[in-house]
């Protein structure tokens, strides 16, 4: 039976975590409203890019001197997977089920005898990778220092990437990160970036009969294209990042601070009881007192 | 004026114009282009270089690095991995920046990464210098 100051002790560390959490939850919450601001402002972009895209590849489809971007190597010996996750915790299982998604295709290819090799992008998912496959994480990078994700941060990604392709270093890649879905669902999701799937379901602008100029010619321009389509994709990837990574914290925090309220509930309770437990055992030992005179 | 050319400028960080213009410059990859409403259909690479937008007397000057432009029947679009207005850059800042980053080039302790970024850097700059 705890004492009394011990059960004082507790409810009080309780409510101080109880507002720790609540203030990462409303940070969260500004956080999110941001995050899913620009997510949307990028979306015109992507949206444009894919549409040419597939227009151009439905042109480049058979064609033997497609760019390798869109046709693959011609083998599929060796896997990239680059795995966004955030930085930081307090965000539920956010980390762990990205995580967790890229060590079953890991394990799944690894079983076909294919070769693995691992990007990791944000602090978590490094932290969490490296203790099984150490060796086989080739290059790690992470946002601790940068504010805000932009255009940038994915571009250098897209190089890194873009050059290992070129050195023949892999002949797949693959991206892991959590979609957005809403506040309360976000999916973790594989998209296979190299080579570039063609996104499918987008109607091309008609056009009255009229047929595309290309300046300087289509095959150029999808060899311009397809590097920056891979950079936009990792951009989309890590602004969705960002927005779940934040929302999963807020419905994380949330849950905390619910927790936290049962529970100092619970132990103010037991402190009553404990309170009203001694006065009795006072008033008693007083009253034999006075009986025994 | 009757016809419009709807143009569209989009960045991948957001959308920076959307709006009914007279007549748009763009310089492509095999030169200037100008279009205006009611162009056939064209796709093609920019050159690192100044879109110019005519609406009546104004005119806007953007300076676009790294995209491309689609015309279509439903007006322009250009996607630009960067994009500056040209009334936000001033001369003497841009040449201050170019020579902080020769200065970086020049010294030789300078560490590989900065060496590259700055770099980059520069060559950024002279374009923009050259679009004043």
């Amino acid at each position: 039976m705890p004492s009394l100051k011990d059960l004082k002790n507790r409810i009080s560390s309780v409510k101080s975590t109880q507002k720790i959490t609540k203030a990462k939850q409303m940070v969260a919450a500004a956080k999110l409203r941001r995050a899913e601001e620009r997510a949307t402002e990028a979306r015109p972009y992507t949206e444009r890019m894919e549409a040419v895209l597939a227009n151009l590849s439905a042109g480049a489809k058979g064609n033997p001197n497609a760019p390798k971007l869109l046709a693959g190597t011609g083998k599929e010996e060796t896997h990239l997977l680059i795995v966004a996750t955030a930085d930081k915790g307090l965000c539920g299982g956010f980390n762990s089920s990205i995580v967790r998604l890229a060590r079953e295709r890991i394990t799944k290819l690894q079983g076909e005898g294919k070769k693995v090799k691992i990007i990791t992008v944000g602090r978590k998912g490094n932290d969490q990778l490296k203790r099984l496959y150490n060796e086989l994480i080739v290059w790690k990078t992470n946002f601790v220092d940068v504010k805000q994700v932009g255009f940038g941060e994915a571009r250098e990604i897209a190089d890194k990437v873009l050059s290992m392709f070129e050195a023949g270093e892999f002949d797949v890649a693959t991206l892991f990160y959590g979609k957005f879905k809403n506040v309360v669902t976000q999916i973790p999701t594989a998209q296979q970036i190299i080579p570039a799937v063609a996104p499918e379901g987008i109607v091309a602008p008609d056009l009255g009969g009229a047929i595309y100029e290309y300046e300087p010619d289509e095959q150029d321009i999808l060899t311009a294209l397809l590097p920056r389509y891979v950079g936009v994709q990792i951009f989309r990837a890590l602004l969705e990042n960002v927005a779940s990574e934040q929302a999963a914290s807020m419905s994380a925090m949330d849950n905390a601070t619910r927790n936290a309220g049962e529970m100092i509930d619970k132990l103010n309770l037991r402190y009553n009881r404990a309170r009203q437990a001694q006065i009795t055992t006072e008033l008693i030992e007083i009253i034999a007192g006075a009986e025994a005179l | 004026m009757a016809d419009k050319l709807h143009f569209n400028l989009v960045s991948p960080e957001r959308e920076l114009m959307s709006t009914e213009v007279d007549q748009v410059d763009i310089p492509g990859a095999e030169g200037m282009l100008g279009v205006l409403p009611k162009h056939s259909p064209v796709m093609t690479i920019l050159a690192p270089g100044v879109v110019r937008v005519k609406d009546g007397s104004e005119e806007t000057r953007i300076f676009v690095r790294g995209g491309f432009a689609e015309i279509s029947p439903a007006g322009l679009t250009v996607l630009a991995e960067e994009a500056v207005m040209v009334k936000d850059l001033d001369a003497d800042g841009l040449a201050r920046r170019i020579k902080n980053c020769e200065e970086d080039l020049s010294d030789t302790d300078t560490l590989p990464e900065t060496r590259r970024h700055a770099e980059m850097e520069l060559k950024q700059l002279k374009e923009l210098q050259a679009a004043l």
